[in-house]
């Protein structure tokens, strides 16, 4: 079959690629650009490690297909920090040592750091919820959880300034 | 794996003639929180996949006079955060919210739910006691259908090769109405509903019920509409009495079977206790409006 040419915006920056249609758009990240910082774990929309922004949502890429990427914009764990410097959230998950084999850490920052775009004062009980999607079997759940308060506890700061 | 082709129509002409053209199994996109894990396991194997999101019509909500009209595939995120709908349904909107993750959300939609036909979709119980529709094009034209209809059996559904749901209509609340959806899971966020129970009253200004439907799911092959259940309401305040009789005839709508997830025994009890606790709290709300 042909391959579906797909133009897209991935962390910013325009791409171009060729796909088949039953690539998911976790399959095009990894095996055709190289971006294997979003990880696959169930496949199947559970475990949340393949976590990406699509437009401002969060969506599992195991579950959206590559060819839907046209024209959308696409942000992955690559495109989190700001070159050299780390989001608040990245920089709190290595403080906390909110992570131990770190499979489920990208699709954690991803996830949290869309719900600190959308609000920077959630409690304990909302970031919870948030996090639902994202499964972590090493630390427990407690580490990411404060980590992600005080990072919006840093972020609310910075922002009063 | 025979070959999989990808479309994404801008009309829903173009879908038509996709979905109708295709000699093998055509499958309509929404979210693809289902058809993408169904392909994966290889319980489905389709030859063509239509995206139905780049159709304007399919995605967004827009108020009318006296209904909702709903995209099909619009996000169940696009759907919660609207005010005038969560305002007017609190109870469609929160079954819908229950699915899954926040990630979920940002794809999953009301068609893809229904379609997907699974006895425990948790958004469509109350979209029944609303009495919503679904407006499907196909190759013959457009038809209505109560969402009711949609739904045959497990995977199943009435649409015939080429139709899909394009929109939802659900009508606006009359003064003093309505509604409420419970489910029960043995954790409190991803798993699912052993049972749902949608409950939509309409009461009197002197909180006397005078219309009601309620739906049950995830203990039948479809959805259930116990009408004996929505009867045991009408013409009554919800008493200790009236409840009683809720309860067991939620339980008598029931037939369903024994799995990991729940026994029949224990099914039939659960829908009568959520059957009395979801109409309470739509009798709540509806007094307050």
């Amino acid at each position: 079959m042909a391959k579906t040419h797909v133009s897209t915006i991935i962390n910013g920056e325009p791409v171009e690629f060729l796909c088949e249609a039953q690539q998911t758009l976790l399959d095009v990240l990894r095996d055709e650009l190289n971006l294997t910082g979003s990880k696959e774990g169930c496949s199947s929309g559970d475990c949340g490690a393949c976590t990406v922004i699509a437009d401002g949502n969060i969506v599992c890429s195991c579950l959206m297909l590559g060819a839907e990427a046209e024209g959308r914009k696409i942000q992955t764990i690559e495109g989190i920090a700001q070159g050299d410097k780390l989001h608040p959230v990245q920089q709190k998950f290595l403080e906390h040592a909110a992570l131990q084999c770190g499979f489920c850490t990208p699709g954690f920052i991803v996830a949290a750091k869309a719900l600190l775009d959308q609000n920077l004062n959630p409690t304990e009980e909302e970031t919870r919820y948030w996090l639902a999607g994202n499964l972590c079997r090493c630390t427990g759940y407690d580490k990411i959880i404060r980590a992600v308060l005080d990072a919006a506890a840093e972020m609310r700061a910075g922002a009063a300034q | 794996m025979p070959s999989l082709s990808f479309t994404a129509p801008t009309t829903v002409d173009e879908a038509i003639n996709a979905l109708a053209r295709a000699p093998g199994l055509a499958k309509p996109l929404a979210g693809g929180t289902d058809l993408l894990v169904q392909m994966r396991s290889g319980r489905l194997k389709p030859e063509l996949i239509v995206d139905t999101k780049r159709i304007p019509e399919l995605i967004g909500i827009r108020e009318e006079s006296d209904r909702f009209v709903i995209g099909a595939s619009t996000p169940g995120v696009m759907i919660y955060e609207h005010q005038g709908l969560t305002r007017a349904w609190p109870g469609i909107v929160e079954g819908l919210d229950l699915i899954g993750s926040e990630q979920i959300q940002g794809r999953a939609s009301l068609a893809g739910n229904l379609c997907n036909a699974s006895p425990a979709a948790d958004s469509v119980p109350a979209m029944i006691a609303a009495r919503a529709t679904a407006v499907i094009a196909g190759p013959n034209g457009r038809r209505e259908a109560p969402v009711e209809a949609i739904v045959t059996g497990p995977g199943r559904t009435s649409l015939e090769k080429g139709e899909f749901i394009v929109e939802f209509h659900v009508p606006k609340p009359k003064p003093h109405q309505s509604d409420a959806y419970l489910r029960f899971i043995p954790r409190t966020e991803m798993d699912i509903a052993v049972v749902g129970v949608g409950v939509n009253v309409t009461l009197d200004t002197n909180g006397m019920c005078t219309d009601a439907r309620v739906v049950l799911g995830a203990v039948a092959p479809t959805q259930v509409v116990a009408d004996e259940a929505g009867a045991a309401l009408i013409g009554h305040r919800l008493d200790d009495d009236t409840l009683s009789k809720l309860d067991a005839a939620a339980g008598r709508a029931c037939k369903p079977i024994n799995d990991k997830r729940g026994t029949i025994e224990y099914r039939i009890k659960v829908a009568g206790v959520l059957a009395r606790r979801a109409a309470a709290i739509a009798f709540e709300r509806a007094a307050k409006r």
